[in-house]
């Protein structure tokens, strides 16, 4: 079994080197996070925290938009593409199970996003320890904190992405429903809450609802579980009060629910697949 | 003994049939060619033989397991219709990919794909191949671990004339050693002469099973005779064969197959006034349009 997974994990691995991803991701990435870490040190000085936990609060705003974007680039080819291909029934005649291959897949795509996790975040440390010198060192957990917390959202949607691959068997239209997923998921669910807050005017909905509403979306538990966990960092994002109103584990399970509730749904959605 | 063994195998999309209560048995080191148009069902018919659709009635077993079982497709070989593979892999890649997940070792590679025809063009990537190089390369993953049964659909589309040829000299040596094999064209000329029996699908139905030989005879199509007449004799031949018609230098006419030894004969009576003649047997495709039409 664990032979068959990792010839898949190699082939696919292979196939995202040829097809650019990994360097598109890795460009992505990096870019960006020096372009946070640059700019967003200015404040740094009058909010008592080190360099490097600023810029970590700056990050987790790009963990939060790209790393689900990145995820979903990286995984809404796998099932449609397979079947354009017609090489999927061809691998379902082969003594391979439907759930090796989808974790050969997912294992190849996460090897991916933790490579641009954190060679991206890498880069903007070594920005931070540049300019802010040993101070620097302060941040350190909570940027290690980041870089998992992003590879556990990034695997939650690389399965997303499988299963959209799966539910609409063309490419084309996995492509189309992967960026409505995280439109949807990412921004204006967001949009949603905050203007469900505004009509609610600090009634129920607010004090209630609201807290499990943002844990339940695993973008925005990344972010809560982040500025939480770090008391530099929920400083300098100005969000520390929001943030600490919600326990620290919930984000976290919320995370780990949604990681094991994607790969299942991935999993029963390939299963329904019909060669 | 049989290798694949199918009995009152019955598929229903909803409410039209894909497959009406098909039988067929084929034993190690035969060749089974089937046929049928478009939508005939046997890509359907393959699928269930591979375990990836479930029947609607009746039974599969493939070497005495169950369809899509570990045993039964660690026994068979499959090459689908029109496959592509990944244009950013080699073909050396992509074979030691599929040798892997049948456990066998990753340098069998080379060898399969010299067998194929594609020793120069295996460090490649697919992307560049031609349709028929791709056609190779599954071809190459259908013959690893000599499979004990062959699911091959469509397998010579895209082959050139003289790789079809090499195709089939592969076919022939593995069912030498055994391999039970199952082909599907939509054409009775593609198969040519080189199965051991021909199989016709018509509307999800079996209308036909046997030889060549025994197809040309249930056809029962007549043989078409041309006559071509000396010079200044074609009134002669015209009186002779009252039922000839002409077709430019020529005298055309059809008569059974029974009949053949008396034209002959009526052609030796005539000799001094034909200068040539030829019975001309119904072609393959013709006797296969035949079968199916008398079958719908």
């Amino acid at each position: 079994m664990l032979f068959r997974i990792i010839s898949t994990f190699h082939i696919e691995f292979a196939i995202a080197l040829r097809n650019r991803w990994l360097s598109i991701a890795v460009a992505m990435m990096v870019l960006f996070s020096l372009v946070l870490s640059v700019a967003g040190s200015a404040p740094s000085g009058a909010l008592g925290a080190d360099r490097l936990s600023v810029t970590v609060a700056s990050l987790t705003s790009l963990s939060v938009y790209l790393v689900p974007l990145m995820a979903l680039i990286i995984s809404f080819d796998a099932i449609a593409g397979e079947i354009e291909r017609g090489t999927l029934p061809l691998y379902l005649a082969y003594p391979v199970s439907r759930g090796e291959l989808l974790v050969g897949k997912l294992t190849a795509q996460l090897v991916l996003v933790i490579i641009a996790v954190c060679l991206g975040y890498g880069a903007a440390a070594a920005v931070a320890f540049w300019f802010g010198g040993s101070d620097a060192i302060g941040g350190l957990p909570a940027l290690l904190r980041l870089i998992w917390t992003s590879v556990l959202l990034g695997a939650v949607f690389l399965s997303l992405g499988q299963m959209i691959s799966g539910l609409s068997r063309r490419p084309s239209a996995a492509a189309g429903l992967a960026i409505g997923l995280w439109l949807v998921a990412v921004v204006l669910y967001d949009l949603g809450l905050l203007a469900a807050i505004v009509a609610d005017d600090g009634g129920v909905f607010t004090t209630r609802v609201f807290p499990w509403l943002l844990v339940a979306n695993p973008a925005d538990a990344l972010r809560i579980y982040n500025l939480a966990a770090s008391d530099a960092v929920g400083a300098a994002s100005g969000l520390a009060g929001a943030a600490q109103s919600i326990a620290l584990w919930k984000p976290l399970v919320s995370l780990f629910v949604w990681m094991v509730l994607a790969a299942g749904l991935a999993r029963l959605t390939f299963g329904r697949v019909k060669p | 003994m049989t290798m694949l063994h199918i009995s009152n195998l019955t598929k229903r999309y909803g409410t039209p049939t894909a497959l009406d209560a098909v039988n067929l048995a084929i034993a190690p080191g035969e060749r089974v060619a089937l046929l049928g148009h478009n939508g005939a069902g046997k890509s359907t018919l393959m699928k269930l033989v591979l375990g990836l659709l479930p029947p609607s009635a009746g039974d599969i077993t493939v070497g005495g397991h169950e369809p899509g079982s570990r045993a039964a497709r660690d026994l068979t070989a499959y090459l689908p219709e029109n496959i592509a593979f990944h244009p950013s892999l080699t073909g050396r890649e992509q074979i030691r990919h599929f040798l892997r997940l049948r456990g066998r070792p990753a340098t069998e590679a080379d060898a399969l794909l010299a067998k194929v025809g594609l020793a120069d063009a295996a460090r490649r990537r697919i992307g560049t191949y031609s349709k028929g190089m791709r056609q190779r390369v599954g071809l190459a993953q259908a013959l690893i671990g000599k499979p004990a049964l062959m699911v091959l659909d469509e397998p010579t589309s895209g082959l050139d004339p003289v790789s079809r040829r090499e195709f089939y000299t592969l076919l022939d040596d593995l069912a030498a050693h055994g391999t039970a094999i199952l082909m599907s064209s939509h054409a009775l000329s593609e198969v040519e002469v080189r199965t051991d029996r021909i199989a016709i699908l018509s509307k999800g139905r079996k209308v036909a099973d046997g030889s060549l030989s025994a197809l040309r005879a249930a056809a029962a199509l007549p043989l078409t005779v041309q006559l071509h007449p000396r010079q200044g004799c074609a009134s002669q031949v015209t009186a002779a064969f009252p039922e000839a018609k002409p077709a430019g230098d020529v005298l055309t006419f059809t008569c059974a197959q029974a009949d053949k030894l008396d034209i002959l004969a009526r052609i030796t009576a005539a000799r001094s006034a034909i200068q040539d003649f030829d019975f001309l047997p119904p072609s393959l495709d013709d006797i296969y349009v035949q079968i199916s039409r008398s079958a719908a």
